[in-house]
C-alpha cells in the first residue's frame, strides 16, 4: 500500500515518476519551474498530464492514455488534501464552517463536520477562532485555519505547496512545528524552498530540476553528500560539474579540481563540491601545496552571522571581516579562491 | 459614483472624533489628507458638462409635472394596469435572466470549448442591435408564421402579442446586461477556492451551491438589477413583437408614448414614477452586500498584523 506517480506533461517538459511509502513525508525541493507544482496538481487533479499512472493504496487516480476510456479521477474523489501557499479560507464562511466544508461535503451531517472541525482546530492551537470570518485572521492564523481545514478530511495523501512561503518570519516558526506534529506518521508531500522544511518534516529529499528528478533520497544523505548543483547548493556548498578521472575532475574549460572521491557509481560525469569556508582568498596564487587555485572576480559580499561571504561567479568563499578589510575585497577586483584537495570530495553524477 | 458615496459616511465617522489641541475644528470635521490623484483640471470641467448633460432633462422634466393633478393622473386604470404590468414581467423577465444567464455566465468564465468566442460574442448582440430589429427576430421566430411558431400554433401555442411575448422581448435584450456583469465577477474572483473545496472531497454541485454562487453574489444582484432596469424601459422590441394592448402587453414604456399623443401632462407624470422606480432600483444596487471576496483583501490589509501564538 503506497503512492506510486508517473506523469509526462510535454507543455511544462515535465517528467517525473516517485514513490511515497504510508506514513512518509517527502520534500520535493528545486529551483523555480522545475516542475515541483506541476507534480502537486497532477496529484491533486487540478492538472492533468499528457500520460501516466498514478496509484493511491490500491487505487487508481489517473491512467493515460487507459484502457480506453482514459482513467481520471475528479479531484473530490482522490482523497488528496492540499495547502497551498495562500490559505484559501471561503471569506463568506467562519472559520468553523471552513473546517467543517470537508467532512460535510463527503456527506457527514451539520453536527458531526462541526465537532471534527472543533477537534482539528483545536488540534491546530486556533479553536478560539472559530467564529471569526477568515477576513479577521492574521496571516499565520489562516494558515493554521486552512491547515486544519486539509487535515479535518483525512487525506490518505496530504500536498503541502510552499506552505510557509507567503507567511512573515514570526508565524513560520510555529506553523513549522505544528507540522512536524501532524505530519508525523502521515503521508505528505512539501514542496519548499527552504532547506529548514527538509530538515525538520521530511524522512527524503527529491531534487527536481528542468522537470526531471536529479535526486532523491534520505534527508541527511542528500545534504551530507549532495549529488545535484541544486542539493550542493541548498546545504550551501561550491559545485564544479566536469569529467571526472581518479582523484581529479576535468571541467569543460580545461581546468582540473583535485580532490578525495567519495566513492560510488556512474559514469564518467561528475561533480567537486567544497564548503565555501574550506576557501581561502588571495591576491596572487600561492605557491607549492597540492592546491586547487581558481582565478575570479569578485561579484558581491554578503555578511552571513560571524563572516563575510565573498561571491565570485558560481562559487563562494567565507572570509572574516578582517580579511576583507586587509585584502581590500570589493565587487570587480581579481582574487584568487584557494581550496586544498582534501577538503574537496568528487562525486560521479 | 461609489465614491462620492462613501465618503460623506466616512467624513460621519470621522467628525466623531475631534482633533486634539485644534481651537476651531470646523464644525468638528477632520478633513481626509490631501494625497496626490493626477487628474488634470480640465477634466472636472469636461466631467462636470457630462453629468449636466445627464441631470439637466431630468430636471427638465421634473419641471413640467404638474404636482396638482400628478396623483390623478397616474392612477388612472390605464397607468395603473401599465405600471402593474410592467412590474410583473419586469419581475419574470429577471427571473429567466437568473434561470438561463447564470449557467451561459459560468460556461463563457470557466469553460473551455470550441466556438467560446464566437458564442460569447453572438450573446453580447442584443446589446448593439436595435431593439426593434430583435423584436422582428423574435417576431419571425415565435411568430405565427415564424421558424417555431409555426410548430406552436399547430399545438395550440400562440405566443406574439401576448404577455408572454412582453416577457421575452424583455428577456431578449436584458440577458446580456446579466451574462456580462456575472461573467466578469466571476472572471475576477478565480477558481482557486473552487479548486480547494474540490480537494476537500466536494462534487462540482457543492461547488456551485456553497462556493461558486456566495461569491459572486454581489455580481449576480448588481446584474440582476441591471437586468430589471432593462426590462422596465424596453419599448422597441415589445412594441414589435408583442404590440401594445392594454393591461395585455401595453408596459409604462408603451403607455408614455400613446399618452404623450392625447395628454402631455399624464406622460410626463408617468415618466416621473418611472425615473423614480429607476433610482430605487440604482440605490438597491448600490447597497449591495460588500463582496466577501474584498472584504478579505481589505482584512489582509488592514487586519490584526502579528500573530498570537499561544
Amino acid at each position: 500500500m503506497s503512492l506510486s506517480f508517473e506523469a509526462v506533461l510535454a507543455a511544462r517538459n515535465v517528467d517525473v515518476s516517485l514513490h511515497v511509502e504510508p506514513g512518509e513525508t517527502v520534500a520535493v525541493m528545486g529551483p523555480n519551474g522545475a516542475g515541483k507544482s506541476s507534480v502537486v496538481q497532477s496529484l491533486a487533479g487540478l492538472l492533468k498530464p499528457d500520460s501516466g499512472l498514478a496509484v493511491l493504496d490500491g487505487e487508481p487516480l489517473f491512467q493515460l492514455p487507459g484502457d480506453a476510456p482514459d482513467l481520471w479521477l475528479p479531484p473530490h474523489a482522490r482523497g488528496v488534501g492540499l495547502l497551498a501557499q495562500e490559505p484559501l479560507l471561503f471569506p463568506h464562511l467562519t472559520v468553523l464552517d471552513n473546517v467543517a466544508f470537508g467532512p460535510r461535503s463527503r456527506g457527514a451531517s451539520r453536527r458531526d463536520s462541526r465537532d471534527a472541525a472543533r477537534r482539528w482546530l483545536t488540534e491546530v492551537h486556533a479553536a478560539e477562532l472559530a467564529r471569526r470570518m477568515p477576513a479577521q485572521l492574521s496571516g499565520g492564523q489562516a494558515q493554521r485555519v486552512a491547515l486544519a481545514r486539509a487535515l479535518a478530511t483525512e487525506p490518505a495523501l496530504l500536498l503541502l505547496d510552499e506552505p510557509m512561503a507567503a507567511l512573515d518570519v514570526n508565524s513560520a516558526p510555529f506553523l513549522r512545528s505544528l507540522l512536524r506534529r501532524v505530519l508525523a506518521g502521515r503521508r505528505a508531500i512539501i514542496v519548499t524552498h527552504d532547506v529548514l522544511d527538509a530538515l525538520m518534516l521530511a524522512d527524503r529529499i527529491i531534487v527536481m530540476d528542468g522537470g526531471r528528478i536529479v535526486e532523491s533520497g534520505p534527508t541527511a544523505a542528500v545534504l551530507t553528500h549532495p549529488r545535484s548543483a541544486f542539493a550542493a547548493s541548498l546545504a550551501g556548498l561550491n559545485v564544479l560539474t566536469g569529467t571526472l578521472d581518479g582523484s581529479t575532475l576535468a571541467m569543460p574549460d580545461g581546468g582540473l579540481v583535485a580532490g578525495q572521491p567519495a566513492g560510488g557509481l556512474g559514469g564518467p560525469e561528475g561533480l567537486a563540491a567544497f564548503p565555501p569556508s574550506a576557501v581561502s582568498v588571495f591576491l596572487a596564487p600561492p605557491a607549492g601545496s597540492p592546491r586547487n587555485c581558481f582565478a575570479v572576480v569578485v561579484d558581491e559580499l554578503e555578511p552571513q552571522g560571524g563572516h563575510i561571504r565573498v561571491r565570485a561567479g558560481a562559487l563562494a568563499a567565507d572570509v572574516s571581516a578582517a580579511a576583507v578589510a586587509e585584502l581590500g575585497l570589493a565587487p570587480g577586483v581579481e582574487v584568487f579562491f584557494v581550496v586544498k584537495a582534501a577538503e574537496v570530495r568528487l562525486y560521479p553524477a | 459614483m461609489r465614491d462620492a458615496g462613501a465618503h460623506p459616511n466616512a467624513r460621519a465617522a470621522a467628525s466623531r472624533t475631534t482633533r486634539p489641541g485644534d481651537g476651531r475644528t470646523r464644525g468638528g470635521t477632520r478633513r481626509r489628507p490631501w494625497q496626490y490623484t493626477g487628474v488634470p483640471a480640465w477634466i472636472y470641467v469636461v466631467a462636470a458638462l457630462g453629468a449636466l448633460f445627464i441631470l439637466l432633462p431630468l430636471a427638465g422634466m421634473v419641471a413640467q409635472v404638474q404636482w396638482g393633478q400628478f396623483w390623478e393622473l397616474v392612477s388612472s386604470d390605464s397607468s395603473v394596469a401599465a405600471l402593474l404590468l410592467s412590474l410583473r414581467t419586469a419581475a419574470a423577465s429577471t427571473v429567466l435572466c437568473i434561470v438561463f444567464g447564470v449557467p451561459l455566465a459560468l460556461l463563457l468564465a470557466r469553460g473551455q470549448f470550441f466556438g467560446q468566442r464566437i458564442l460569447r460574442a453572438l450573446i453580447l448582440l442584443p446589446l448593439v442591435v436595435p431593439p426593434v430589429v430583435g423584436g422582428l427576430a423574435l417576431l419571425y421566430t415565435f411568430g405565427r408564421q415564424g421558424l417555431i411558431g409555426r410548430s406552436l400554433e399547430l399545438a395550440g401555442i400562440s405566443i406574439a402579442f401576448s404577455t408572454t411575448a412582453v416577457v421575452m422581448a424583455q428577456t431578449f435584450v436584458a440577458l446580456p446586461f446579466l451574462v456580462l456583469s456575472l461573467e466578469g465577477t466571476l472572471r475576477t474572483a478565480g477558481q482557486k477556492y473552487e479548486a480547494v473545496a474540490a480537494t476537500l472531497g466536494a462534487r462540482p454541485g457543492t461547488v456551485l451551491r456553497r462556493i461558486t454562487l456566495p461569491l459572486v453574489l454581489p455580481g449576480l444582484i448588481s446584474g440582476a438589477v441591471l437586468a430589471f432596469a432593462r426590462s422596465l424601459g424596453e419599448f422597441g422590441a415589445t412594441l414589435t413583437f408583442a404590440g401594445s394592448l392594454e393591461g395585455v402587453t401595453r408596459t409604462m414604456p408603451l403607455e408614455i408614448y400613446l399618452q404623450r399623443e392625447t395628454s402631455p401632462e399624464a406622460a410626463v407624470a408617468l415618466s416621473f414614477l418611472l425615473i423614480a422606480v429607476a433610482v430605487v432600483v440604482v440605490a438597491v444596487t448600490y447597497r449591495v452586500p460588500k463582496s466577501p471576496l474584498r472584504a478579505l483583501a481589505a482584512g489582509r490589509t488592514s487586519g490584526p498584523a502579528g500573530e498570537v501564538t499561544p
